[in-house]
């Protein structure tokens, strides 16, 4: 239904190897404008390696990456540590981001709500501080493609919430496309249009309704319902997954 | 009326510290100690090679230099040696190379000493030109490159999805202490050349809110240590090089504890 034209980031059965070690396996997805693409999965189960792939940090052992010409990605990694022997001021952290200028700067911290922040050591931030910082980098320069590791970690939920909107509105308002990997399937859930579920190859995939109630998902997740073993699932999605709604709590 | 030798130090002394600033603050901030050390042991390298070509031509020292950083660049592709270990490996293996040279050429005299914590006070006209002409090389890199380096110092892999060439700047960075080194041997010696780099950068950071002016302030701390290291050095008869680093210690001495004293 999306021509060309919208796609932001296109992976073709993607592999991964590291020391003969395959960590991820014929990975395909894409993400297009003004679309949320969530990663969830456990740990290991090469969800920052794909992020590094699709940003082109890491090559690809096979498989094709595909951006688009000439996006600016915002780019929030999963920690930031930045040792005390660095002066560095909040505002001038931001300022590292090439071609931004102190007006920019200070607009991105009006909107992730930092202001009172801007001239303070990056290093006194807390920790959910820290997270509003790496977003307002990530925010600068207008993205058109907005990928974010783990945004909310080590955030209690009122703020988990607060980013996750703030996340969805800077989306609907300058169309980007979102890729970002998340822990909690249900906190996303409002704001995600696709989501994938990693475990070294993708196990399931789709929205995050049907993805809740895939047994796939909850297997990958160290979670099984009751019964598990005698659930023979289909993935004619859609109608199917109704049917197999089961109650795992 | 001031001897033309202490000038001529002066002079020297002044173009190294100047460029040492900048270069020891990232040092400091990349935690490149050791990196800066293992150069200058392959200074000594250089100097054994010099003598063995017998010629003073300062190519051969950044030759020597550059390319052992460069040797450390591709050996640190094998991920199972820690950055810290290959330097150990370099650094002394670089040094014996250099003094096995040296224990083989039988005319040659001359006072190690000299090469350790360097002899200022022999510089010439020709030593002059060829640290003027790195310290300006330098300047200009550093202007172009302090602040995409100062950014994948922050973060490698946020500094490349912004578009930082990170291996152009890292590699340079790494040529640019390669060259001082090569250069500042003369002025202040093996042992002793990564404190010029390191100290007033650390000096500096006591009273610093900025990047830039811990740069700028190292810069100048380390300015001021020469003239007051060549002061000391000429009035009481002490070794020069020993001399300046000990005024760069005063310096950081002086910042840390008023600082503390202000906390």
């Amino acid at each position: 239904m999306d021509g060309d034209a919208s796609q932001l980031l296109r992976l073709d059965n993607v592999c991964k190897s590291y020391h003969n070690n395959l960590v991820l396996e014929n990975v395909s997805f894409c993400v297009n404008k003004g679309e949320t693409v969530t990663l969830i999965g456990p740990n290991g189960a090469g969800k920052s390696t794909l992020m590094k792939i699709s940003l082109g940090i890491l090559d690809v052992s096979s498989g094709t990456v595909h951006r688009s010409n000439k996006i600016s990605i915002g780019y929030m990694p999963q920690k930031v540590m930045i040792d005390d022997v660095l002066p560095l001021s909040v505002r001038d952290f931001l300022y590292l981001r090439p071609g931004s200028t102190y007006d920019d700067i200070e607009k991105v911290l009006e909107t992730v709500k930092l202001s009172y922040i801007s001239n303070q050591p990056v290093q006194s931030a807390s920790g959910g501080e820290m997270q509003r910082i790496l977003l307002a980098r990530a925010l600068l320069g207008q993205p058109d493609l907005l990928v974010l590791d783990e945004p909310v970690q080590g955030i209690d939920i009122m703020g988990q919430q607060e980013i996750y909107g703030l996340i969805a509105k800077v989306r609907d308002e300058t169309n980007c496309g979102v890729l970002m990997i998340s822990h909690d399937l249900h906190l996303v859930m409002a704001s995600t249009d696709q989501v994938l579920c990693l475990n070294r190859h993708i196990c399931c995939s789709g929205t995050p309704e049907l993805v809740k109630d895939n047994p796939e998902y909850h297997a990958m997740m160290g979670r099984p319902a009751e019964g598990v073993a005698i659930y023979t699932h289909h993935h004619n999605e859609g109608h199917d997954h109704k049917h197999h709604g089961h109650n795992h709590d | 009326m001031i001897d033309e030798f202490i000038i001529n130090a002066i002079i020297a002394g002044v173009l190294v510290a100047a460029i040492a600033g900048p270069l020891g603050c990232f040092m400091v901030w990349r935690k490149m100690a050791y990196f800066g050390d293992t150069v200058a042991h392959s200074a000594l390298m250089g100097v054994a090679l010099g003598i063995a070509f017998d010629s003073e031509n300062p190519i051969i020292m950044i030759i020597t230099c550059s390319s052992v950083a460069m040797f450390l660049l591709f050996l640190q592709r094998d991920k199972r040696f820690s950055s810290d270990t290959l330097l150990g490996i370099l650094a002394h293996s670089a040094l014996s190379i250099g003094m096995i040279i040296i224990s083989m050429m039988d005319h040659f005299r001359q006072d190690m000493m000299a090469y350790l914590v360097g002899n200022i006070l022999a510089i010439g006209m020709t030593d002059i030109y060829t640290i003027g002409a790195v310290s300006a090389f330098s300047a200009i890199c550093l202007f172009f490159i302090w602040r995409p380096l100062l950014s994948l110092t922050v973060h490698e892999d946020l500094a490349q999805v912004e578009g930082i060439k990170v291996s152009t700047i890292k590699v340079l960075y790494m040529l640019l202490i390669a060259f001082l080194v090569a250069v500042a041997l003369k002025v202040i010696g093996v042992l002793l050349i990564t404190a010029l780099m390191i100290i007033p950068a650390a000096a500096a950071r006591t009273i610093s809110n900025t990047p830039l002016q811990m740069i700028i302030i190292s810069s100048c701390g380390g300015i001021l240590s020469v003239l007051a290291g060549v002061g000391v050095s000429s009035q009481w008869d002490v070794p020069t090089g020993p001399a300046i680093v000990l005024c760069a210690t005063v310096l950081f001495l002086l910042g840390r504890f008023s600082s503390a004293l202000r906390s």
